[in-house]
């Protein structure tokens, strides 16, 4: 037995290749960038030392705080939808639609499957103004509203962006958490049904509190996704008008490639990884505390 | 399962009946505004769901000209399937379709043996350290992305990669790794652990055990990871377009937002025939594999 399970040839056949590649391109390139950050420039146009001049300059950058605000107002905005929509869906698959629902979460996942850029190409077409006003416009045209630029202020392209994302990630949240309220015991429920309990109580007393850690689960999940945005909004609007829906991603990718300047560009990955690291360590500990508590 | 979810619906229809005798007035407006509000969010999520895509369809086939003079909800009077012969010339879908099939199945192939490998060791086989790197590899599901991608281009620049495709298979295999790993460590676990002594004690070897005994053991955990990292490697946009040197290497996403760039704001038709080309060509994929799909996001992964 010890020799099938503790062969060190075999442990090495079968870690080396994950360890070598795992070390290469992740913990080798963190390092990596970690020195980037105290250089400007890049490889073209050459390294010069700087020093902490990179992060004093992500302190005075004006476009860091537009960003980061953005960020975090995408981020926020998209996870309480997808977990609130996300989680009306699974209840209605469950408790109205029940083993019919197999065709309608079927369709509502089908985008979750689709490219980015596919999705938003669609969408910067659905909200278009020229050639023709798009369907959007049409539709509020037709209940006697006035047609909306969508794509010329920050506020209205908000508003796209988040639709678009909704539409393309929603089903994959309905689905995650129907898969946490078929975990729920049927017994559970058919008594609280005996003793009473109907509907909104139901739900309240019985199916919420129950299924609170995939909803935990999903909400930490969709954040750090969300916080890490950067095809969908690229492809539909390049973070304009000027960088007024830029996220950090974005505005890292452009500084890094576009400007040239890969010091600068370390240094918003940084800030990015230390952004995603705290409100995972924030959200986890609140629900954590909440589960605890009850 | 099925006995008990039968037994609650008798039981509520009995309190249900029991209400309606009473009270049968109003037990019928309830269940009848009961009904049309479900119908009604039924018939809204039809809507958004279906209606960008038979919108996209309809206004690939219209002409440049319906496009300017008529409103865009329309539906097209003449079927133009021209659109589809340039959209599929003018923005390379068939080598974009091709360097995203190699790039994908390759990444999901190697980061699957690899993958299921490590795990197989961590958590089955016996040696000093293993909860350290099982921990030190998880890690890596905390690395963005971005904090990689700047230093592995000069990697790869300086070991002559870039011009093929192998610098966004090797990136997207490291990343893709910790996820695998800490899923595929999850099934393994799941396995009783009397079914890898009963190998050993038949007399297998280590390479026996794991390939004929753990690996179709976990197959459909392999499957389900397999699944996620398909389809998230095929829609990445940000590795593909950072490691991207020249038309002729480019993947479906990319190759449709430089089609945009260059033709999106003139070439109406072609933009959604090629929107609609790649949209529809997953439409008939994901018919066939979604049930797959469902299963394994309802079994295995979510409850360990």
């Amino acid at each position: 037995m010890r020799q099938v399970f503790g062969n060190r040839r075999a442990i090495a056949f079968f870690l080396a290749p994950a360890l070598l590649v795992y070390i290469g391109v992740i913990v080798v390139p963190v390092g990596w960038s970690l020195v980037y950050s105290v250089f400007t420039g890049s490889p073209a146009s050459g390294f010069a030392f700087a020093g902490l001049k990179n992060f004093r300059a992500l302190f005075a950058d004006p476009t860091i705080p537009q960003t980061l605000w953005f960020t975090v107002k995408y981020a926020t905005v998209l996870t309480v939808g997808q977990i609130v929509i996300g989680y009306s869906l699974a209840l209605l698959f469950k408790f109205v639609l029940r083993r019919s629902s197999t065709f309608i979460r079927t369709l509502v996942f089908f985008p979750v499957v689709l490219p980015t850029v596919a999705i938003a190409l669609l969408f910067a077409q659905l909200f278009a103004v020229t050639p023709q006003a798009g369907p959007v416009d049409s539709i509020i045209q037709l209940f006697g509203g006035h047609p909306v630029d969508w794509f010329v202020s920050g506020s209205h392209a908000f508003v796209v962006i988040i639709a678009m994302d909704m539409w393309r990630s929603v089903g994959l949240f309905a689905v995650i958490l129907y898969v946490g309220l078929l975990d729920i015991p049927e017994e559970v429920i058919e008594s609280a049904r005996i003793d009473g309990a109907s509907g909104f109580s139901l739900l309240r007393r019985i199916i919420l509190p129950m299924s609170r850690p995939i909803v935990a689960a999903a909400t930490i999940f969709a954040l750090n996704a969300d916080l890490k945005v950067f095809d969908s909004i690229l492809a539909l609007n390049n973070g304009g008008p000027g960088t007024a829906t830029t996220p950090l991603n974005l505005y890292m990718f452009q500084e890094s490639f576009n400007y040239d300047n890969w010091g600068y560009g370390s240094t918003i990955a940084l800030l990015i990884t230390g952004l995603s690291l705290v409100v995972t360590v924030v959200v986890f500990r609140s629900l954590r505390r909440d589960i605890t508590k009850d | 399962m099925a006995i008990s979810s039968g037994r609650v619906e008798s039981a509520v229809s009995t309190r249900r009946a029991r209400v309606t005798q009473a009270r049968p007035g109003r037990a019928r407006t309830v269940q009848l505004s009961r009904k049309t509000l479900t119908r009604a969010i039924i018939g809204i999520i039809l809507v958004v769901e279906i209606y960008p895509l038979f919108w996209l369809l309809t206004s690939s086939l219209k002409t440049q000209n319906a496009f300017v003079s008529q409103p865009l909800w329309t539906i097209p009077s003449k079927l133009d399937f021209g659109n589809y012969a340039s959209a599929w010339t003018t923005a390379h879908i068939p080598s974009d379709v091709i360097n995203s099939l190699i790039v994908t199945v390759s990444s999901v192939v190697i980061i699957l043996l690899l993958g299921a490998g490590a795990a197989f060791a961590l958590e089955v086989l016996v040696f000093k350290g293993r909860g350290g790197i099982l921990f030190f590899l998880v890690g890596g599901l905390m690395v963005p992305a971005q904090l990689v991608l700047l230093p592995l281009f000069e990697i790869y620049f300086k070991l002559g990669l870039n011009n093929t495709l192998l610098p966004m298979i090797i990136t997207y295999v490291g990343q893709g790794l910790p996820l695998t790993v800490f899923l595929m460590a999850t099934y393994f676990r799941s396995v009783p652990r009397e079914l890898f002594e009963a190998c050993a004690i038949d007399g297998g070897g280590t390479y026996r055990c794991f390939f004929s005994v753990a690996l179709p053991l976990v197959r459909n955990g392999i499957f389900t990871v397999g699944m996620l990292i398909f389809f998230s490697v095929f829609n990445d946009l940000l590795v593909a377009l950072t490691f991207n040197s020249k038309p002729s290497l480019s993947t479906i996403q990319v190759g449709l937002l430089n089609f945009n760039g260059q033709y999106g704001s003139v070439a109406y038709g072609p933009l959604f025939a090629a929107i609609s080309i790649v949209i529809f060509a997953l439409l008939i994929l994901y018919l066939f594999i979604n049930k797959q799909i469902m299963r394994g996001l309802t079994s295995g992964a979510v409850k360990g």
